[in-house]
């Protein structure tokens, strides 16, 4: 009896504890980052953005929870119901899946499995189909529309995902988050992160990021000015909700996924001593929300892309580029002899 | 091992539901759509016996690519489902044959390789001490470099070919020049005239 308490129940103690504090720590995060979004957005457009709930607006995505969890759902009678009730789960249980390998500072992760960044390319390559299901499911015309055209992007853009993240694994020689970071510990501190000698590609995946979560400049999914609100027009109260939720959790982890990537993870920009005083943590955090400024800022400056100019940036230039990459920096790593063992 | 015991069952029992649902679906969309859970769980299944990158690979290419174009055009079809259901019972037997078919082939090579394990053709050995990514590689790239450079040449004859067939260079069809529409100034692409009241121009 007793091995069977350490054996098995502790270990999932353990790991439900652990999935439960991030998921609640993530999720606060989320709606600071919505309100985040609102006020950066406001800022740039000179207004005020939420100012009314809590001081400067603070409360303002938990009163939108309160909205949405207490308005009463409406289901369209020419929906296919268990479809439609279904995709919003999808979404977010998708979104939320990925944070199960994350590293947020050294050791921090739940699951550190070999292959955690295919996991999370695997999983982002999922959450088209909370997008396609929901779509389908309204029997509606728009939100159609919104789903064939997601299917479309989300599969153009991922390719290019893959390539670039082909071109990191290629210079760190594993598909572990945590040795990617570990590669990018040098003495330089941040200039031996790869946002330097790979920075091409961290234009193409940051851009291809926008691409993969909807987010403006490439959000025709949902685009209010043609297709009203896209796959969510027939969304109403805690489904829609769940749907922006995981769509909101699905950027975050874009931005982690960058912070990995290019900007070396939990790793302090100056190896010296009052910068590693600070825990890793904390340079993680930080590094996310740099990103999730810039997601912001995008999405503030850029108008909207029209569907062909999507199609072509992400098949005739994203795609040759990072194909290309791929090659270039393979020869390069044999060339000097930095190919990973 | 009671826990993987437990899990084994879980994935397998839900693959071979849905996998049967798909068959028995009414509506096309649902049928795909288990298609999918069915592809989900096989992945949860090369998980627990330690293959967890072909676990990966499959969801990224069957369940993120290849289903996705599936059901984008299974949504698109306007399917008469009562005319779909008459004559279901004609395939049966040929159906059936098929089944009959790979059945036996599958017993002949598990059959083969659990009488006798020493006279089928032997696989690569397992590689100690790294993970099995990268075993695979070490394996792929060099033992069986020219099958992984036939599969290869193979899938890029295919995307010509379908290339080739889809391609239709119309004359009288007008296509954008992307180049030309980024140079354009409003110099040349604008004029200013001064119209004269009641005249308007030429």
């Amino acid at each position: 009896m007793a091995a069977v308490w350490s054996d098995y129940l502790l270990p999932f103690l353990i790991v439900v504890g652990e999935s439960l504090l991030l998921l609640v720590l993530l999720l606060i995060a989320v709606a600071y980052l919505l309100y985040a979004d609102r006020k950066i957005w406001a800022a740039v457009q000179i207004r005020r953005g939420p100012n009314v709930v809590g001081p400067w607006g603070l409360f303002q995505s938990f009163a939108d929870l309160l909205k949405f969890v207490l308005k009463e759902p409406v289901i369209p009678a020419g929906a296919n119901k268990g479809v439609f009730l279904i995709a919003p789960f999808v979404t977010t249980t998708l979104a939320l899946a990925a944070w199960a390998v994350i590293p947020v500072s050294a050791g921090w992760v739940i699951a550190d499995i070999n292959v955690g960044i295919l996991y999370i390319f695997a999983i982002s390559s999922l959450g088209v189909y909370g997008v396609i299901m929901a779509g389908w499911a309204s029997n509606s015309k728009y939100p159609f529309l919104a789903a064939l055209r997601s299917a479309a992007q989300m599969v153009s853009y991922e390719v290019s995902i893959g390539f670039v993240i082909i071109t990191v694994l290629l210079c760190v020689g594993s598909l572990n988050l945590s040795a990617i970071v570990e590669a990018q510990n040098s003495r330089w501190g941040l200039l031996g992160w790869f946002w330097l000698p790979l920075l091409p590609m961290l234009v193409i995946f940051f851009v291809s990021a926008l691409a993969e979560t909807n987010r403006p400049p490439f959000d025709l999914v949902e685009a209010e000015s043609e297709l009203v609100a896209g796959y969510m027009v027939e969304y109403g109260s805690t489904p829609y909700m769940m749907l922006m939720m995981g769509e909101y959790v699905a950027i975050t982890t874009m931005c982690a996924m960058c912070t990995i990537l290019f900007f070396g993870g939990w790793l302090p920009p100056f190896p010296v001593v009052p910068f590693t005083w600070i825990p890793g943590v904390v340079w993680f955090v930080l590094k996310a929300t740099f990103v999730f400024f810039m997601f912001a800022m995008v999405k503030a400056f850029v108008p909207r892309y029209r569907y062909d100019q999507l199609m072509r940036l992400g098949w005739k230039v994203f795609l040759p580029i990072s194909l290309a990459m791929v090659a270039i920096v393979a020869g390069v790593l044999q060339v000097i002899g930095w190919a990973a063992k | 091992m009671i826990i993987h015991a437990i899990f084994f069952y879980l994935f397998a029992g839900v693959t071979v539901a849905s996998a049967v649902m798909v068959i028995a679906a009414r509506n096309p969309v649902h049928s795909v759509l288990f298609l999918i859970l069915a592809f989900v769980n096989a992945a949860g299944l090369f998980v627990l016996l330690g293959a967890e990158f072909l676990a990966m690979i499959l969801i990224v290419v069957y369940v993120g690519a290849v289903a996705v174009l599936f059901l984008f055009v299974v949504m698109m079809l306007d399917v008469d489902f009562a005319q779909l259901r008459q004559g279901f019972l004609n395939y049966l037997p040929v159906g059936a044959l098929i089944g009959a078919v790979l059945l036996a082939e599958l017993l002949l090579v598990v059959g083969g390789w659990a009488i006798a394990p020493a006279t089928t053709p032997t696989a690569a050995p397992i590689v100690a001490n790294v993970s099995n990514t990268a075993a695979l590689g070490l394996v792929l790239y060099t033992r069986y470099v020219y099958f992984f450079e036939a599969a290869g040449v193979i899938l890029l004859v295919a995307m010509i070919g379908a290339i080739v067939m889809t391609l239709h260079h119309k004359p009288q069809v007008r296509r954008q020049n992307i180049a030309e529409q980024v140079a354009r100034r409003p110099s040349s692409a604008v004029e200013l005239v001064e119209v004269k009241p009641g005249q308007g121009l030429s």
